[in-house]
């Protein structure tokens, strides 16, 4: 009897609420690729993150004073007399830092499989827009606490719209409502970070999403999967994403989690990284910080902003350092999404954006000196030269025929299984090679081989054939 | 990967040339779980911190519950007279004195370890040494021209520095000229003791959040056995399908 009534209820909200459309469309009758792999887990992971910010975030605020003279102390105040204060504000602090981990993780990812072309435009450009809400949001939070580098973070950051020709310094004087960093940009910027940003995010997450539904995930081959249809309209390589990647991303959030749980409880401050060391002194307007860093997820564009002479000029290479993802879509002159079938110059020019990336980003923690500061243009050129030249270099590109169907991925008892049969083959050959290796004071070391000079016709021989072999590979 | 070589070569090679500049520190052994350490530096720090710097976030109280001490024995042993225990460690010195005796106000010690770390606490405390040009009569190798004057000298006894040349380059070296109250060990013990303490107050509940991490990382153990095997269950059929 009871049962038929709350069946009743059920019926009532469903027959006047498309609940059942809704879930049906976007999990139990979403077609996603059967073929993701590991990188595919970081979608899930940010929206995990992002409910994480918002509960503790919503729980901080309960606590926290945004005003100059209480917000330092209202801090410690958590971490100290507000039962379970500590837990909430690491999980908040940590969180901050593994969203922009995960963020770099997922935007990595659509670069690889090339996830952000046709016809996915405007998913990527959703992804670029929640990123910039994202660097606004994580700036605004990082004044809140109002120690040392907050203060001066957000102090250097502001400065810079005043280097715009004309409007800059009163555009920098409307932004921070004070000639410095004071009490009006404290309260603003704490308006912005618990409302604006938070709705906006929430909004760009929705379109981000729909977005993607309306057009289906890309996956690592980069294939389209709506190709080939069974006779009910559903792709033969697509599998509902309700319950099969709801319980594959569950693994993933329960890695995540491992790694996150050991940041909070045996690393909240990760060495300095996600709580800066001289962010535990009370912001003093008096007294200037020796070194300024703002936190390691904006270092890369902060090493940009350095890298350049002028004032302005390095402002517009910040910015231009964000803009130019946005266009990635029309910079790729390439159809071939995957990095798998993509020729070798893409796969070399993207470990160059990697490692300078990762190579600006470590710069921007430093001290600017001569010598850091030439690595970091260099390393600026070879940013903006993976984007700027890209147009040029994926027209060359030699690309391998595309698979019809997905190639499978296989399971990791699989994966285990193979490796387990080929390990005895494999520790056979190293002793071999370790048995007939020539010992020290063996002949064989001092053959003709260690005795030869180079002569200018074998190094250029070598250079010849060095430039030949990198040629080749970069088709 | 060549290029990386290079990058993480040249990089190495700048930063240890900027090591080279600033002092070496000396290791603290820190044990925040070392109750009567703890204990001891918190009378420490009552006796020869507290008349210049407060400790303003931290109460007699949780020294009591975090050493699982008797509180009479806090306010008795360590607490200054008269003081409750529901009171935070502040200093009686005030602002207007403390910058016409010393030029600045000494800043509040709750989070000290935490923004300068304990290796740094603990070398500075004992890197004074004799400068009569200073104001106080010392000098410190670790923060040059401090503003405090050396609170421990009377245990510590008169150190000199000492400019020595190597091969290498100069560097300089602290003798001690005139021994104090305490032995080199006993010494080295109390300093140990008062950072020990500060890194305490730093964040007084890091034991508890070391102690509940245990838990949560087996908990989240078990959870990642149990959601991989309902997604290795839920994916026969996929796996099967193909084959």
């Amino acid at each position: 009897m009871k049962i038929n009534r709350l069946a009743l209820c059920g019926n009532w909200i469903l027959e006047r609420f498309p609940l059942a459309k809704v879930w049906n469309e976007h999990m139990t009758h979403y077609y996603a690729p059967r073929n993701f792999n590991f990188w595919y887990f970081f979608g899930s992971l940010a929206l995990l993150v992002l409910v994480n910010q918002f509960i503790t975030g919503i729980l901080l605020t309960m606590n926290y004073k945004p005003d100059a003279k209480l917000a330092f102390d209202s801090v410690e105040y958590i971490m100290r007399e507000v039962d379970w204060g500590w837990l909430i504000r690491y999980m908040h602090s940590t969180g901050a830092s593994a969203f922009f981990i995960v963020i770099y993780l997922h935007m990595f990812r659509g670069l690889m499989y090339g996830s952000f072309k046709q016809p996915r435009e405007l998913v990527w450009i959703f992804g670029m827009l929640l990123f910039v809400c994202l660097m606004a949001e994580a700036f605004m939070g990082y004044l809140l606490p109002w120690g040392q580098m907050s203060y001066w973070g957000a102090q250097v950051i502001i400065s810079l719209f005043s280097a715009i020709p004309i409007i800059g310094d009163d555009l920098s004087l409307w932004v921070r409502g004070d000639y410095v960093v004071s009490d009006a940009t404290l309260n603003r910027f704490f308006a912005f970070h618990v409302i604006s940003v938070p709705l906006i995010l929430v909004m760009l997450v929705f379109l981000h999403i729909v977005a993607l539904h309306e057009v289906g995930s890309n996956n690592p081959d980069g294939i389209d999967i709506k190709k080939y249809k069974d006779e009910q309209g559903i792709p033969l390589d697509g599998i509902p994403f309700h319950p099969y990647y709801t319980v594959k991303d569950i693994v993933g959030v329960g890695v995540f989690l491992l790694f996150f749980a050991t940041v909070i409880f045996y690393m909240p401050e990760m060495g300095g990284y996600f709580l800066e060391h001289a962010n535990f002194i009370p912001a003093d307007p008096l007294k200037t910080p020796e070194h300024i860093a703002p936190v390691w997820y904006f270092t890369p564009f902060y090493a940009i902003l350095r890298a350049i002479p002028d004032k302005f000029a390095g402002v517009i290479g910040m910015g231009g350092a964000i803009v130019v993802l946005f266009l990635l879509p029309w910079l790729d002159r390439n159809p071939v999404r995957s990095i798998r079938y993509r020729g070798g110059i893409f796969k070399k020019a993207l470990v160059l954006l990697v490692i300078s990336f990762i190579g600006l980003g470590y710069l921007g923690t430093q001290p600017a000196t001569p010598e850091l500061t030439f690595f970091a243009r260099i390393l600026t050129v070879v940013y903006f030269g993976f984007f700027i030249l890209m147009p040029i270099y994926t027209r060359w590109e030699k690309t391998k025929p595309l698979p019809t169907r997905v190639t499978e991925e296989h399971s990791l008892e699989e994966q285990l299984h193979t490796f387990e049969e080929q390990l005895p083959a494999l520790l056979d050959e190293l002793s071999e090679v370790k048995n007939t290796g020539p010992e020290i004071g063996d002949p064989a070391f001092r053959s003709s081989f260690f005795s030869r000079r180079p002569t200018a016709e074998g190094i250029s021989h070598v250079l010849t054939r060095w430039l030949k072999k990198i040629i080749t590979s970069l088709d | 990967m060549k290029f990386l070589l290079t990058l993480i070569l040249f990089t190495a090679l700048t930063s240890t040339g900027y090591a080279s500049e600033t002092v070496p520190l000396q290791e603290a052994r820190i044990n925040v779980a070392d109750k009567t350490s703890l204990l001891r530096g918190a009378k420490h720090f009552v006796t020869y911190c507290l008349g210049c710097h407060s400790a303003k976030y931290m109460r007699y109280l949780r020294i009591a519950i975090d050493t699982s001490v008797d509180q009479s024995i806090v306010l008795k042993e360590i607490a200054p007279d008269g003081a409750s225990i529901y009171d935070r460690l502040q200093s009686a010195m005030n602002k207007h004195d403390a910058e016409k005796w010393f030029g600045t106000q000494p800043p509040d010690l709750s989070l000290i370890a935490r923004s300068r770390g304990a290796d740094w606490l603990y070398s500075y405390l004992k890197s004074y040494y004799i400068d009569t040009s200073r104001p106080f009569g010392v000098n410190n190798l670790v923060f040059e021209d401090t503003a405090m004057p050396n609170p421990l000298w009377q245990l510590q006894g008169d150190q000199q520095a000492e400019h020595r040349k190597t091969i290498w380059g100069g560097y300089t070296e602290l003798v001690s000229k005139e021994n104090g109250q305490l032995s080199d060990r006993e010494f080295n013990q109390f300093v140990n003791d008062l950072v020990n303490f500060l890194v305490y107050v730093g964040e007084p509940m890091q034991q508890e959040r070391r102690s509940l991490g245990k838990y949560v990382i087996f908990f989240l153990v078990i959870f990642l056995i149990i959601a991989y095997l309902l997604k290795k269950e839920y994916w026969q059929d996929i796996y099967k399908k193909k084959s």
